[in-house]
């Protein structure tokens, strides 16, 4: 079986859709001549060409602007921010228009856009640079929001977000861009809004999404030794969340702890927990627990190991839950 | 008789005085039918305008925009459109829309509150939705002019855009992103003197149209109250985009004659003295001097217009106050192509048939 790392799957997604669709366009800061900054658009221009594969100016708000009225001309956009922390500048055009121009206009006017956005901490970055900015995104009615833990997930996801007649943005882990997975690129498997179960136990459901899936894992599998095994749920759809997946998971076990990178006040967790009590509350066996970034700004490389969840700050709290 | 005052040199480009009497080439490459045409459209538009104060006092619409005094630039520059260009506008062009071919009725159901944006269709009229965030609407007119070029359309993007929206960074993004990608674009400033409170001089230090050199485009200064002058500008910028030959700035120095909208109150900020100077400039009486001074039109021409606007606008309120209150399912049904289920549950418990 071949093995790929996740900015090949992403790379060959946004190929393929680029073959496939000849409205497709892919455009962004340095996603031209360098092929992006993390290379994920790496050989496009030169196989597309300049009009279908474009650099733009450092202008984060005209890129997401362009979407709109690109795409009102009946065009497939899939814009790259470059950072998590440069994706601010767009919010408006990403808020106001994008996410309501389909409801604006009746359902005229549908916008087929996809946002890349290399998101989240973990590789040593300067400030601005390890964001998760995912509520933004959940919080606004009208968009899809992705996000992909592994290799051949993200390529499926990037197909199913190119090809959605809805807005989707697509949050890439770039700590996990170099992470590799063995299996042939394909989109079928999971849709877009659902969650996959990555593996299964019987005292407690870990639920993450992006990096913290693969940590996720690694607590389990330290806590299957001990004695305690875990069902790792991942997300991969954070809007909309998918309460079946979720909910079953929960009533089986009766134990879950949330886990993700951004502050824990009204972090994604915050919302997934509230879930669990409205889909699994008579199955609880304990509280739900979050295990979250803090609620600080993302600290300087040197700090960074303090801010992220560990391992064992995962672990620690599937005990907890477990022993309750 | 006063002119457009501006403490500059920049030249401001017009066809007619203020009081109607030609000053330089009139000849815009019109039939006597279409000059005549664009007063029947002031006129028309002007009555409407009043109409909609009027039926916002009465409390058949919500907060209304009004253009009073802006007739001739958003009538000179829609009218210099073609079929296949596409309009942006902000929030205040109900004259260009109905140039446009925007059904009125449909379009005030936005003021109505009965839909967000303007139910009426934005790619059947060439006239995107009523946008309300300022210069936003800017850059989506730079993206649907690269797609336009992408196809090797003949069509330009028109952007509407207020003196307000000047200091917008979308305004910057959008001018730049335009010149960059050298698409066909319009960016069309109607300057009307104020931002809600705030006059031009405290908003601005050099005119609008001098910051196209920056970005590297044309840029352009009219009268905004001389409809003939509106209309040649934007008709050559038009063409000129539509040609290949990249996008241009169009500064209309015009006025507000009226409030922001119906909730503001304008007494509080400026004085009724600047209002009757500019009232003297006023675009519709301009351009009727001018028409019957050169014999295309007469006093019948102009009575049949005024009586024409007068039954429109009845048939446009009759038609408007019938209006019903949409299903609450509409609240629902336009945010998703395919709703996720987790809506759909939100829709049963909203509607009721949980």
């Amino acid at each position: 079986m071949p093995e790929v790392t996740m900015v090949a799957a992403l790379n060959a997604a946004l190929r393929e859709a680029l073959a496939e669709d000849p409205r497709v366009l892919v455009f962004g800061e340095d996603v031209g001549e360098l092929g992006g900054v993390f290379r994920v658009t790496q050989g496009l221009q030169a196989e597309f060409g300049r009009e279908r594969v474009f650099d733009t100016p450092i202008s984060e708000s005209g890129i997401a602007g362009m979407c709109v009225g690109l795409a009102m001309a009946g065009f497939r956009p899939v814009a790259e921010m470059q950072f998590d922390g440069f994706s601010y500048p767009a919010l408006d055009q990403v808020i106001s228009h994008l996410a309501k121009y389909r409801e604006r206009t009746r359902g005229r006017v549908g916008m087929p856009v996809t946002i890349r956005i290399p998101s989240f901490g973990g590789i040593r970055g300067k400030e601005h640079h390890g964001e998760s900015p995912e509520t933004y995104y959940v919080h606004t009615a009208g968009l899809k929001v992705v996000c992909p833990s592994s290799p051949l997930d993200a390529y499926r996801l990037l197909r199913l977000a190119i090809a959605d007649p809805d807005p989707v943005i697509v949050l890439e882990p770039k700590s996990r861009y170099w992470s590799k997975e063995e299996g042939e690129l394909t989109a079928e498997g999971p849709g877009l809004g659902r969650a996959r179960v990555l593996r299964e136990g019987s005292a407690c459901v870990l639920i993450s999404y992006g990096a913290m899936v693969a940590r996720c894992l690694d607590a389990a599998a330290g806590l299957e030794a001990e004695g305690i095994s875990c069902t790792v749920l991942d997300l991969r759809s954070l809007s909309p969340l998918d309460l079946e997946t979720l909910g079953g998971a929960v009533r089986a076990v009766g134990r879950a702890v949330v886990v993700h990178e951004a502050p824990l006040t009204l972090g994604l967790g915050a919302e997934v927990a509230a879930r669990i009590m409205e889909e699994a509350f008579d199955h609880l066996e304990a509280p739900v627990r979050r295990v979250t970034g803090w609620d600080v700004p993302y600290p300087p490389a040197s700090l960074e190991d303090v801010y992220l969840p560990s391992v064992e700050r995962i672990a620690r709290a599937v005990r907890e839950v477990v022993a309750y | 008789m006063g002119e457009p005052e501006t403490n500059d040199e920049f030249p401001t480009l017009r066809c007619l005085a203020p009081d109607g009497t030609p000053v330089g080439d009139t000849d815009v490459g019109l039939s006597e039918e279409d000059l005549r045409g664009l007063l029947r459209w002031m006129i028309l538009a002007r009555r409407l305008d009043h109409e909609c104060m009027a039926l916002q006092r009465q409390g058949e619409l919500t907060v209304y925009p009004p253009f009073e005094g802006q007739e001739a630039a958003q009538v000179g520059s829609a009218a210099a459109l073609a079929p296949q260009d596409m309009v942006f506008p902000s929030f205040r062009e109900l004259a260009a829309a109905i140039v446009r071919g925007v059904d009125a009725v449909t379009y005030l159901q936005y003021h109505r509150g009965t839909w967000h944006g303007g139910p009426y269709d934005p790619l059947e009229t060439g006239f995107a939705p009523i946008c309300v965030p300022v210069a936003t609407q800017l850059v989506h007119a730079v993206g649907w002019a690269l797609g336009a070029k992408l196809d090797g359309r003949p069509a330009c993007a028109l952007a509407y855009f207020g003196d307000g929206a000047a200091s917008e960074g979308d305004f910057h993004e959008a001018a730049n992103l335009a010149a960059v990608f050298r698409v066909p674009a319009v960016l069309f400033c109607q300057n009307n003197g104020w931002a809600i409170s705030v006059p031009s001089r405290l908003q601005f230090a050099a005119p609008i149209a001098a910051r196209a050199a920056g970005y590297g485009m044309p840029g352009v200064r009219v009268d905004g109250n001389d409809v003939l002058a509106v209309y040649r500008t934007t008709r050559e910028a038009l063409e000129r985009a539509r040609a290949g030959g990249g996008p241009t700035l169009i500064e209309a120095l015009t006025y507000r004659l009226g409030p922001h909208t119906t909730a503001d109150d304008p007494s509080r900020y400026r004085d009724e003295a600047e209002v009757e100077r500019w009232r003297a400039l006023d675009p519709i009486e301009r351009y009727r001097r001018f028409l019957l001074a050169s014999g295309v039109a007469d006093e019948d021409d102009v009575a049949a217009f005024e009586a024409e606007a007068e039954t429109w606008v009845g048939r446009v309120r009759a038609e408007l106050v019938a209006l019903g209150t949409p299903p609450p399912s509409e609240v629902f049904d336009h945010v998703f192509a395919d709703p996720p289920a987790s809506l759909a549950r939100q829709r049963a418990e909203a509607l009721g048939d949980a």
